[in-house]
C-alpha cells in the first residue's frame, strides 16, 4: 500500500520471488479440500467487500475465457481483452459514482477494461453480444471489437482502438467537472507502452497547471508489455509514475495484482482527487495472461501471477473461502457466460440499411448520394 | 459594417449568452489577445490553452462527451494536421457508439492563402476536412454569413468544422448582421480591444440577434445563364469580381457560394448546371484529390447528358508549400486572371 517506486529489476526480482512462493502455497492449497473454519484476520477491508471483490473478479475471468473461447471457435472475428487485470480493474469499478453527467465519475477506458465493466454492473450477455457482433449490443451496434464499450448511464465514454487518445479527452470531461463543483473525478485507464505516446505527456500537462488543475485519476496498467515488445524496450523512466513528479503531481505505484492494496489505494486517491480537485497518476503493476490479443494467440501464460489464485488462497488462509466455494463460484459463472452465448447466437447482426445509422444525430441524412 | 473576426466574435457572444456555449479556448483565444486574428476578442469564456492542438482537440472531444457546448481554435489550420486522428474519432463517435454519444463540438480554424503567411500560415484544409465523415464542414465568404453559420454551427448536435478564409477576417461586409450599429466605428468603440494595456478593458456588445444560415445550403452570389461557378471562402470575391467583369461583356456567369462543403447543396449545383450547362469549380486547395474533384465527379455521373463542355476544376498548384513571394504564391493559388482564363475556355468550347 506505500506508496513506491521500484527500478525495473527489483520489480523483476520482487515478481520472481512471489511467484516463487505464490506456487509453493498453491500447492499447499491444493492438498487441502477444505478450509479449516477459523477467525478472519484482519485484511485491511470487510470480508463481504472482500467476497464481493472475489465473485466479480471470477466473474470478469470467467467472461473473459468465454471471450476468447468464442473467438477460437471462429464466432467472432477478434479477441482483446484484460484477463489479468482482475484485481485492479473490479475495485476501481466499485469506487466509482456511478452515474450519468458530470456530477457523477467519467470512465475513459481502454480495452483490457471488462473487470471495471462486471463491477459497475455489465451483464454478461452485453460483452458477449458486442464480441459477437449482433445488432442488440448496445454499446456500438455489433459495429466494432470486443472490449469496447460504451455506456452513457454510467459514464463509460466510448473505447477506441487508437492507443492512447482517451488520455487526450478526459481532460475535457475532467473540466466540466471541475465547473459543476459535484467532487466527481475522471477516471482514464491505459497501458504502460501507449504512455509512449505524445497523448499521455499532453494529459499530464493539462492536468497538473497550477492554475487549473484537474480532478483526474490518470492510471497506467503496467503489465510489462507491448503487444510483443518488452518494458525495457519502450521505457528509459524508472518507473511511468516518475513522469507525473516532473509536473509536480501526486504519485503513486500499486501492485494491482493485490485487490486489497488496489482498493485502499484506489479509495484514497480518489479521495484526495474529490477533495482537492487535483490529478493523481497511479501506476498498477498487473499481469497479462492471455498475451496482447487473438492476433497474438489468446493463449494462457504460464509465468504470469495470477492475481485470482493468489487472492483465493489469501480468503482460504483467512478462512473466509472454502475450495469448494472456489469451484462453485467459477462453475456459475461459467454457466453463465455459456448460456449467454447460447443466446446470442440466436440474435441478428446488423443490416446493410443500418450502414447510415448514426452518422448525424436525429436520422439525419449523411449519405452525399442523397443531399 | 463588421469586418469576419468581428462577426465571429459577435456570434460567439451570442452563444455564450443564448446558446449555452461554455468553453471558447484555443491558444491565445483569451484576454489579453482574443486570439491572433481577434476572432475571440471580449468573449467572456474564452481561455487560454497550452500551446498543443491535440490537447485543444482532445479537451474539446471530452466537453462534448459531456454534452456541453464548446468552441476550440487551432490558431491556424497549418498546425491543425497532427490532430488528425482525433478529428477522426469526433466524426466516429456517434456511429461507432451506436448513437450514444453526440458529439457537438465547434472547431474552427484560418485556411488558406492571401495574407502573405509563406510555407506554414497558408495551408488549406477544405479538402482534407471533407474527408472526415461525421463531421460538418462550413466557410463563409462574408461577415453575415460567418455570423448565421457560427450559430448553426453552435446549436448542431454534430461536430462542425468551421473553416475561417483568413484573407477575408478582415474584410467588411455588404449587410449588416441583425442588431449591429449602423457605424463601423461606433461598432469598433464598443467592442475592440484597445491597444496597451486591456487588464480593464470590457467590451459593450451590441444587442446583436439570432441569425442563422441553414448548414447544407449554399447561396447564388451571381446570378447568370452561360456558366456557372462554383466556389466558397475566399475565392467567392474573386469570382463575383470575375462576374461582374464577364457581365459588362455581355457574358452572363453564375456564381454560387458553396458555404458548406458537408452536407453540400447539390440541388442547386444541379439546377444551376441544368441551366448553364457549363461549370467551373473553383477553389484553392491542392489540386489532387480536391473536394471539387468529388463534385465533378458527380456532375460527370449525373448531369453527362446536359453538360455542353468539360466541367472543369482549379485550384492550386499540387506543391508542397506556398512560397512567400508573391510571385510564387500568385502563380500557386487561383487568381482572378486563372478564372477568366478557365471561364474563356469554358465558354469557348463547342460539344
Amino acid at each position: 500500500m506505500a506508496r513506491q517506486t521500484q527500478t525495473k529489476s527489483a520489480s523483476k526480482k520482487k515478481k520472481a520471488s512471489k511467484m516463487k512462493t505464490t506456487k509453493k502455497k498453491a500447492s499447499s492449497a491444493q492438498s487441502k479440500k477444505k478450509a479449516t473454519p477459523k477467525p478472519a484476520p484482519k485484511l485491511g477491508l470487510s470480508n463481504e467487500l472482500l467476497l464481493q471483490m472475489h465473485r466479480l473478479m471470477v466473474k470478469s475471468r470467467a467472461l473473459e475465457e468465454r471471450l476468447i473461447k468464442i473467438y477460437k471457435t471462429g464466432e467472432a472475428f477478434f479477441w482483446i481483452g484484460g484477463p489479468g487485470e482482475e484485481a485492479y480493474g473490479v475495485p476501481l469499478g466499485l469506487l466509482a459514482n456511478k452515474g450519468q453527467g458530470p456530477k457523477h465519475d467519467y470512465f475513459h477506458l481502454h480495452y483490457r477494461c471488462t473487470p471495471t465493466m462486471v463491477a459497475l454492473g455489465m451483464p454478461m450477455i452485453d460483452s458477449i453480444r458486442l464480441i459477437m457482433n449482433r445488432s442488440t449490443d448496445t454499446s456500438t451496434g455489433g459495429r466494432n471489437f470486443s472490449n469496447h464499450y460504451c455506456y452513457p448511464e454510467w459514464n463509460v465514454v466510448p473505447v477506441g482502438s487508437p492507443i492512447e487518445v482517451q488520455y487526450q479527452m478526459a481532460i475535457g470531461t475532467a473540466h466540466v467537472q471541475k465547473r459543476h463543483k459535484a467532487g466527481a473525478v475522471t477516471i482514464v485507464t491505459g497501458g504502460d507502452a501507449g504512455s509512449a505516446e505524445g497523448d499521455f505527456a499532453s494529459c499530464l500537462v493539462w492536468a497538473s497547471r497550477p492554475a487549473n488543475p484537474l480532478p483526474i485519476l490518470i492510471t497506467v496498467q503496467n503489465n510489462g508489455w507491448g503487444i510483443s515488445t518488452d518494458y525495457d524496450g519502450q521505457h528509459g523512466e524508472t518507473s511511468i509514475t516518475d513522469r507525473g513528479k516532473a509536473f509536480n503531481m501526486r504519485t503513486r505505484v500499486i501492485n494491482g495484482n493485490d485487490p486489497i492494496e488496489s482498493y485502499i489505494a484506489l479509495q484514497e486517491e480518489m479521495e484526495y482527487i474529490r477533495k482537492e480537485q487535483k490529478p493523481v497518476l497511479l501506476e498498477a503493476k498487473v499481469s497479462r495472461l492471455y498475451g496482447h490479443s487473438s492476433a497474438s494467440g489468446a493463449n494462457f501464460v504460464q509465468n504470469e501471477d495470477c492475481c485470482i489464485n493468489m487472492f483465493e488462497e489469501r480468503l482460504m488462509r483467512a478462512g473466509l473461502l472454502t475450495e469448494d466455494d472456489a469451484s462453485q463460484i467459477k462453475a456459475e459463472y461459467e454457466a453463465e457466460a455459456r448460456a449467454a452465448q447460447e443466446q446470442v447466437r440466436l440474435e441478428p447482426s446488423p443490416q446493410k440499411e443500418t450502414l447510415w445509422d448514426h452518422v448525424y444525430t436525429d436520422g439525419e441524412n449523411g449519405d452525399w448520394r442523397k443531399f | 459594417m463588421a469586418n469576419m473576426a468581428q462577426a465571429i466574435r459577435m456570434a460567439l457572444h451570442f452563444g455564450e449568452t443564448k446558446l449555452e456555449v461554455k468553453d471558447v479556448f484555443g491558444q491565445d483565444t483569451g484576454p489579453p489577445l482574443g486570439g491572433v486574428f481577434t476572432a475571440t476578442q471580449g468573449v467572456e469564456c474564452a481561455w487560454n490553452t497550452p500551446l498543443d492542438e491535440r490537447g485543444i482537440v482532445g479537451m474539446a472531444l471530452g466537453i462534448g462527451l459531456t454534452g456541453e457546448r464548446c468552441v476550440a481554435e487551432i490558431q491556424f489550420a497549418d498546425y491543425i494536421f497532427n490532430t488528425i486522428d482525433l478529428l477522426k474519432i469526433a466524426g466516429n463517435t456517434l456511429w461507432t457508439s451506436h448513437g450514444n454519444y453526440p458529439m457537438p463540438i465547434v472547431l474552427m480554424t484560418p485556411v488558406g492563402a492571401g495574407i502573405r503567411g509563406s510555407v506554414y500560415h497558408s495551408h488549406s484544409f477544405d479538402a482534407w476536412a471533407t474527408r472526415l465523415p461525421g463531421w460538418k464542414v462550413v466557410i463563409p465568404s462574408n461577415p453575415l454569413d460567418a455570423y448565421g453559420l457560427m450559430l448553426s454551427a453552435i446549436e448542431d448536435p454534430n461536430p462542425v468544422m468551421f473553416l475561417k478564409p483568413k484573407a477575408l477576417l478582415r474584410v467588411r461586409g455588404e449587410e449588416l448582421i441583425p442588431g449591429e450599429p449602423d457605424d463601423e466605428k461606433k461598432l469598433k468603440s464598443m467592442i475592440d480591444a484597445p491597444l496597451g494595456d486591456r487588464s480593464k478593458w470590457k467590451p459593450k456588445w451590441p444587442k446583436v440577434e439570432d441569425y442563422r444560415v441553414e448548414i447544407g445550403k449554399g447561396k447564388i452570389v451571381h446570378e447568370g445563364t452561360d456558366a456557372t461557378v462554383v466556389t466558397y471562402g475566399r475565392h467567392v470575391l474573386m469570382c463575383k469580381d470575375v462576374a461582374e467583369k464577364y457581365a459588362q461583356k455581355g457574358k452572363s456567369i453564375e456564381v454560387i457560394d458553396l458555404r458548406s462543403l458537408y452536407p453540400y447543396d447539390w440541388q442547386m449545383i444541379k439546377s444551376s448546371i441544368q441551366k448553364t450547362g457549363r461549370v467551373l469549380f473553383v477553389n484553392e486547395d491542392t489540386e489532387v484529390t480536391n473536394f471539387a474533384e468529388h463534385l465533378v465527379y458527380r456532375c460527370t455521373q449525373e448531369l453527362f447528358y446536359e453538360l455542353m463542355a468539360r466541367p472543369r476544376v482549379l485550384a492550386a498548384k499540387n506543391l508542397p508549400g506556398i512560397g512567400l513571394p508573391a510571385e510564387l504564391e500568385e502563380n500557386t493559388v487561383p487568381q482572378k486572371r486563372d478564372i477568366e482564363r478557365e471561364l474563356d475556355e469554358l465558354l469557348a468550347e463547342i460539344p
